[in-house]
């Protein structure tokens, strides 16, 4: 069984994936559901009426397109057929920064422990770690780096923090050789 | 130069702990090779023909004796006992134990050094001018914004995963000594009519398997926004560049696809979303970089030193050395020194631990304890007074360090090839050296000028072979070693690609074609006519005839 990590934690499955519905009558009755952008797309009064549906991306698949559905999608996933196809670090950044998307963005696919430091500075928050891979080992992977230079969904640069950061730290635990 | 601070120390640290612990993993079977190669790339290991290849990054091709001495030390202890300098101003062991890497990077952690993104599909070691902070023609010293783009590119979370490697030269001088335009970013600071300085920006250029000279998309970047422009670009490629064939996933091919108009405004479409947010770089933390990078404490002296102009005239020898291996330095009475490691009989860009200790000892004894590395694969002593290049010159001949051949056509820039690369169609290392001996004569040497001569072992280009006034390629036909040969590249402002001049050749034939290459030059020169501007005047023609018409 795939595991879902949320805030950092282990959590129990709450949207059931379906990658190939392609119609309504494919997504059972009473259950919170993550279908296709094309489903999506096609009936989209319909999915929004329903509720309790989020949307899966593709890499190739442009996130500008739910740009006015935000507000109605309590989840979006973004899935990542390769883990070394980057394109979803974008799309999640996009999502956050540019579209100010608040809900959940949940990483899913061939998605591993030694990605999800960088997923999650990207603005995934949800992560789908699929059969075969000890989820729980992988949660210490969010701690693989304290800090990073560079701006990220979750932090501004190190050149703009850095001045109060050294003036607070006077104690710092590392040496400067 | 630059000095890591507590931050830089704590993230490097944390980047040999995540190593540490993926390299146990796959060593216990956790991690799959597919899963585990992309990583340990990332770290610059690779799987290479006779064991592990370790790349270590120079970043701009900047070393302090300290860390020469380590890398010394860890060629010695992890290695053979030799190191090669790379094209790329990166340090390359060859015989390291996979095992073993996360001790050398805990090693160079200490000396404020690591091998993050030495290779995979990711921001690479940012390149820069080996007289950086030190050329006369130098409008604007590229160390302090060199330094700004390494920390934005190390560890970058967005951009771990391109369609391939990103390469990304800096410059601040008149004369590019950089290749700056073949750099899928080439980044030429300058300063507009109102004196502020930005940055003029190219894109697309790149070797490899199809080379193309890098476009202008944009004439004036202000400094500010530099970072905010590369996220741009960067969004830009990861989005769109191509995945589905390893040969069309440069970002060269995305701008050309594009064409460099299109793709121009689809940065600045993106950098519209961007500009002034929260990467954009403030006055302060520019002051503060540059702070890393003042001037050394140099004596007030005059240029022209009695002694040393002496000693020129007396000793033919060190002459010659001058005259090809010492450069102008913008400050009077200093020299910038270039160290051939294109001594014959050993493969270019290779040093041997004592070798890099014996340098150490010179750069802090003459040179402010600083080393710098050239993208030609030679090592440069930064700051030496004109007084002391005589002896200077006296320690580094029996160092076999002093071959006075710097732009010469053994100087050859050559990738490790067929010997060691898994890469390679062919070797290249032996087809230099061959080159070499056919041309020991230093007088006929110094009379044949300046030329570049690029070799490359395959399509990839680390030898830089499309920008080699003469350019070596080699070929695999049918399983065996063959040679392509182009002429008229060029690198630096008025870069150029070389053409292919015809049917490739046997390694034994290659000292021949590149003597009757030579011979047809020597032929048509005109008074002061360096090799490629003959080639640029007469075409290609002329050298195609002589070579194959004899070499039937």
């Amino acid at each position: 069984m795939p595991r879902l990590i949320k805030q950092r934690e282990l959590a129990h499955e709450d949207y059931l994936l379906l990658r190939d519905a392609r119609s309504l009558t494919d997504i059972p009755d009473a259950v919170r559901a993550i279908v296709p952008l094309a489903l999506w797309t096609e009936r989209r009064s319909a999915l929004i009426a329903r509720g309790e549906i989020g949307v899966w991306l593709a890499p190739a698949d442009d996130p500008a397109v739910l740009a006015v559905d935000l507000a109605h999608l309590p989840v979006i996933a973004i899935d990542f057929p390769q883990f070394t196809d980057g394109r979803g670090y974008s799309h999640a950044r996009l999502l956050r920064e540019r579209y100010r998307y608040v809900g959940e963005l949940r990483a899913i696919g061939d998605v591993g422990r030694d990605q999800l430091y960088y997923l999650a500075q990207c603005g995934f928050d949800a992560f789908l770690i699929p059969d075969g891979r000890d989820a729980e080992a992988a949660l210490a992977s969010f701690n693989d780096f304290s800090d990073g230079y560079q701006a990220t969904t979750v932090r501004t640069p190190w050149f703009r923090r850095r001045q109060s950061a050294v003036a607070n730290a006077i104690d710092t635990q590392f040496p400067c050789g | 130069m630059y000095r890591y601070d507590a931050f830089d120390h704590r993230l490097v640290q944390e980047r040999v702990a995540q190593f540490r612990d993926q390299t146990r993993r796959f060593l216990r079977g956790d991690l799959s090779e597919d899963e585990f190669r992309p990583l340990r790339l990332q770290n610059g290991l690779y799987i290479q023909r006779h064991a592990p290849m370790f790349r270590i990054s120079i970043p701009y091709g900047l070393l302090s004796t300290r860390q020469l001495r380590k890398l010394a030390d860890i060629a010695r202890r992890y290695d053979r006992g030799y190191g090669h300098f790379s094209t790329r101003q990166n340090l390359q062991l060859n015989w390291p134990r996979l095992e073993d890497v996360p001790d050398i990077l805990a090693e160079l952690a200490d000396v404020e050094m690591h091998g993050i993104q030495t290779s995979g599909n990711d921001v690479r070691n940012i390149t820069s001018d080996h007289f950086a902070g030190v050329a006369r023609d130098e409008s604007v010293d590229p160390r302090p914004y060199c330094e700004l783009i390494r920390q934005w590119a190390a560890l970058n979370p967005e951009f771990a995963y391109l369609p391939r490697k990103f390469k990304i030269a800096v410059t601040g001088a008149t004369s590019d000594r950089t290749a700056v335009l073949l750099h899928d970013v080439g980044l030429t600071l300058v300063r507009n009519d109102a004196g502020e300085i930005g940055f003029r920006v190219t894109a697309g250029g790149g070797m490899g398997r199809t080379p193309i000279i890098g476009h202008v998309i944009r004439e004036f970047l202000p400094r500010a926004e530099i970072l905010n422009y590369l996220d741009a670009i960067l969004r830009t490629y990861n989005r769109f560049g191509r995945r589905d064939n390893k040969w069309k996933a440069r970002i060269k091919i995305l701008v050309k696809e594009r064409t460099p108009a299109r793709f121009a405004r689809d940065v600045d479409d993106e950098w519209a979303h961007l500009r002034g947010g929260a990467a954009t770089v403030p006055d302060d933390e520019f002051e503060r970089l540059a702070r890393y990078f003042t001037a050394p404490a140099y004596e007030s002296l005059e240029d022209d030193d009695v002694a040393y102009k002496a000693a020129i005239a007396d000793n033919r020898a060190f002459g010659n050395w001058v005259k090809r291996n010492v450069h102008p330095h913008k400050i009077p009475g200093y020299a910038i020194v270039t160290l051939s490691l294109k001594r014959t009989g050993v493969p270019p860009g290779d040093a041997t631990s004592e070798q890099m200790e014996a340098i150490a000892d010179l750069a802090d004894a003459y040179s402010f304890g600083e080393v710098g590395v050239s993208h030609e694969q030679n090592l440069v002593l930064r700051d030496v007074r004109q007084r002391d290049l005589f002896d200077v010159w006296s320690r580094l001949r029996p160092l076999g360090l002093a071959t006075p051949n710097i732009g010469l056509l053994t100087d050859i820039v050559c990738c490790p090839g067929g010997d060691f690369c898994s890469l390679a169609n062919a070797k290249s290392i032996p087809i230099a050296e061959a080159i070499q001996r056919r041309f020991d004569d230093l007088d006929y040497l110094h009379d044949i000028g300046e030329i570049d001569l690029n070799m490359s072992g395959c399509m990839n280009a680390c030898g830089q072979h499309h920008i080699g006034h003469i350019g070596v390629l080699g070929v695999d036909k049918n399983g065996s070693e063959w040679y392509q040969v182009s002429i008229g590249g060029s690198q630096g402002n008025d870069a150029s690609l070389g053409k292919v001049i015809g049917p490739s050749f046997a390694a034994h034939d290659m000292p021949d074609v590149v003597a009757r290459l030579i011979d047809t030059y020597i032929d048509h020169r005109h008074a002061d006519e360096r090799f490629i501007d003959t080639v640029r005047r007469i075409g290609v023609d002329p050298f195609k005839e002589r070579v194959y018409a004899t070499a039937d």
